[in-house]
């Protein structure tokens, strides 16, 4: 049971300022996973919570109660790292019931515990082996287990899985996340990885240069991202972004993307208004712009430059002079690059932003 | 003009064999990629062209004449690897000229800035070529060692995992860039990746190649629907390809251990009632609708944005299937599902061959 709050949190490393005035509340049980790209403050922000870190300003809550100048061992917070930091000359059993030998707990107590974890996280035959023998998925599981045997308020993980490939990191993803759901303790996970975020979350908190960029669910994030970072971040392949001017004609409304016209529905003039002075970019995921093979209303015929197959979909480049814009189309759907398609706007999946703030103009279609 | 050829190629170091009976044709301007896990024989087979290491057995063929006995400088060929090997003291524009400046090539002062402001502009590097290489973004250093490939105007380029070190985002871009590249250069590209996504993305044609064999040879789409066999099935595609042992009963794929049933209207001619078989469906064609055939519990769900990856749990098997993002369900709620019996792949339990395979 814990809800972790963090008040105007600032962290300086000398003249870098890490954390900058970081508000966030995890609620108790919730999966929050911190994302963004290295030197963002994510991985400081989560040794700051563990107590492993001072911080120069604000307070950090468990519960209610400010812990800030508690110590490490004092928070009853526990912490994976992505190197797993096992006694070597210990078996499996012994590295699970550590942490707890430390509490002198007496000896059945210890025994009991140990074996509910290793049940939980599905190690319970490698009990009498020493790390030296497991796989690395096996020692990540380990760790994590002596991370819970104590029971503790909050496990807090940085990228536990991140130097795992990429077949044992999908099924790890799916493990932690069962074992969430099962134990419920709330959580607090550090990636780069979008995918991992978008998977594992119930919330994403994305950072970039020691700020929040955004707090919310991963369809939240992924479908109305509040900035350019937060949409280029999120997703892949990454949503396209382009230069446009909004036209009005005859009471029709279109998006100039380098002097070719796609159709809007004329309620976006209303709800842009008007443009940002800085200019105005266009987002557009690649599953948002579609494809025709013949002429249809308010779409633009370009030729397509490369075709790259993923198995279930294509994506294809377009080009528009210097701008490419990435569509994502059903296998084989174009047969050979050079061709021509029909290409078209969703309106639904159009992102406006103001590009000198990079903020999103909040305006959402259909 | 560089056409490549394998032919029964093998090379064992100290008995073991790294790579068996090779046989490989790429052709000019083509982009090849070999695709397989650690230790399957890919860097091997690739110092074999460049001529870093000799066969024990066949043939290497570059446009035609044997070059078994050339030298790495002789066959001309351009090696790119993981690691960039650039000289940090160096700006960029003296790391590009480095490999026109020896006594061999003897070019002009002309001609080699010519050809390092060509391969500047064509990787979009014109503003670095003063910078130091220490001083670069690992997306850029792998740029630079690129045009260090270029300026030689090569006959080939090999490239070994060239991405591997570089984020995400950046492999992401980097992928388009290469493929860009190779089409505009029109020069023969063999790169080795163990990465799925970038063999499907940038190759022409893959190979698979596993335990030092080749697998299957063919364009990505081909690899993708037609896997010759499980190997090839669940070493490409992500999330993975289902497969669940079983056989045939009454016109019906009957799986075990899940034990249960799921209609079939094509298949290979096997005996009925016979086990023995693997079945295989790639989780876009697993369908979770109110009438499918079986039921079962949702047992994890990953938003991944443009589509949930869902993992089902029926019995002791898990199934995982894709399905659109807007679709709401939730964790341990009981669903039904079914596959597109179209889309079913057969594969024999015990050579792991597919026997159901379109020609």
């Amino acid at each position: 049971m814990a809800e972790i709050r963090l008040e105007n949190v600032q962290k300086f490393f000398g003249a870098v300022h890490v954390i900058r005035e970081v508000n966030l509340t995890i609620r108790d049980k919730e999966f929050c996973v911190l994302l963004g790209p290295s030197g963002c403050g994510k991985t400081t922000t989560l040794r700051a919570i563990a107590g492993l870190e001072d911080i120069d300003q604000g307070r950090i809550l468990i519960d209610g109660k400010p812990v800030q100048a508690l110590h490490a061992s004092e928070r009853d917070i526990a912490f994976v790292f992505q190197l797993y930091a096992l006694y070597p000359h210990l078996t499996v059993f012994e590295n699970l019931a550590f942490p707890l030998r430390a509490t002198r707990l007496p000896d059945a107590q210890v025994r009991k515990s140990v074996t509910t974890v290793a049940e939980a996280i599905g190690i319970t035959h490698l009990l009498k082996v020493r790390p030296g023998a497991l796989s690395g998925g096996d020692m990540q599981r380990v760790a994590i287990g002596r991370a819970l045997v104590r029971r503790p308020k909050a496990l807090l993980m940085d990228e536990p899985i991140g130097a795992l490939d990429a077949k044992l990191r999908e099924q790890m993803r799916i493990e932690l996340k069962r074992l969430h759901l099962e134990n419920g303790s709330t959580s607090i996970y550090v990636t780069h990885d979008q995918v991992e975020a978008m998977s594992l979350a119930d919330t994403v908190v994305v950072m970039h240069d020691g700020v929040l960029q955004q707090v919310g669910t991963p369809s939240e994030v992924y479908l109305h991202p509040a900035n350019l970072f937060v949409a280029q971040f999120i997703g892949s392949p990454v949503m396209n972004i382009a230069d446009v001017q909004l036209r009005e004609q005859a009471g029709r409304a279109s998006v100039m993307v380098h002097g070719e016209a796609f159709a809007l529905p004329p309620a976006v003039l209303g709800m842009v208004g008007a443009s940002p002075a800085g200019g105005m970019a266009l987002g557009i995921r690649p599953e948002g712009i579609v494809l025709s093979h013949h002429e249809t209303p308010g779409a633009r015929p370009l030729a397509v430059h490369l075709i790259q197959p993923y198995g279930p979909f294509d994506i294809v480049d377009l080009k528009i002079g210097t701008q490419t814009l990435r569509a994502r189309t059903e296998s084989g759907f174009v047969a050979a690059k050079g061709q021509n398609v029909w290409a078209q706007i969703d309106p639904a999946q159009a992102h406006f932003f103001d590009k000198s703030s990079g903020k999103s103009l909040g305006v959402r279609l259909g | 003009m560089a056409r490549i050829e394998l032919e029964n190629v093998s090379k064992v170091f100290d008995g073991h064999i790294a790579v068996e009976d090779l046989d490989l044709d790429i052709a000019d301007g083509e982009f090849f990629v070999l695709l397989g896990p650690t230790g399957a024989g890919k860097t091997t087979t690739l110092r074999l062209i460049a001529g870093l290491e000799k066969p024990s057995v066949g043939h290497i063929r570059i446009n035609g004449d044997e070059v078994n006995d050339w030298s790495p400088s002789q066959r001309d060929v351009a090696l790119v690897l993981q690691q960039y090997s650039l000289y940090p003291r160096l700006t960029v524009r003296e790391n590009l000229s480095f490999p026109l400046r020896s006594k061999i090539r003897r070019a002009s002062a002309a001609e080699i800035e010519e050809r390092v402001a060509y391969a500047a502009r064509t990787l979009r590097i014109e503003h670095l070529l003063d910078r130091k290489t220490d001083r670069l973004s690992g997306g850029e250093m792998q740029r630079v060692s690129i045009g260090r490939a270029i300026v030689r105007e090569p006959h080939v380029f090999l490239m070994d995992e060239p991405l591997s070190n570089l984020d995400a985002k950046l492999r992401e871009a980097m992928r388009s860039e290469l493929k860009d590249l190779q089409m505009r250069l029109g020069t023969t590209f063999l790169f080795v990746t163990h990465d799925q996504v970038e063999a499907m993305t940038m190759g022409d044609r893959m190979g698979v190649l596993n335990k030092g064999r080749i697998e299957q040879l063919g364009t990505p789409h081909d690899i993708y629907r037609n896997p010759r066999n499980v190997f090839v099935a669940g070493f490409v595609g992500s999330p993975a390809i289902n497969l669940f042992a079983g056989g045939m009963a009454g016109g019906k794929a009957v799986i075990t251990p899940g034990s249960f049933e799921l209609p079939l209207t094509t298949g290979p001619a096997v005996p009925d009632a016979g086990m023995g078989l693997t079945f295989g469906i790639r989780p876009e064609d697993l369908q979770i609708e109110p009438g499918g055939p079986v039921v079962a519990t949702v047992h994890d769900v990953e938003n991944h944005g443009t589509e949930k990856v869902v993992t089902l749990r029926v019995g002791a098997a898990h199934l995982r299937a894709a399905i659109p993002a807007q679709a709401s369900i939730r964790v341990e709620e009981q669903v039904r599902f079914g596959w597109n019996p179209e889309k079913v792949m057969f594969f024999d339990s015990q050579s792991g061959l597919n026997i159901g395979r379109r020609a």
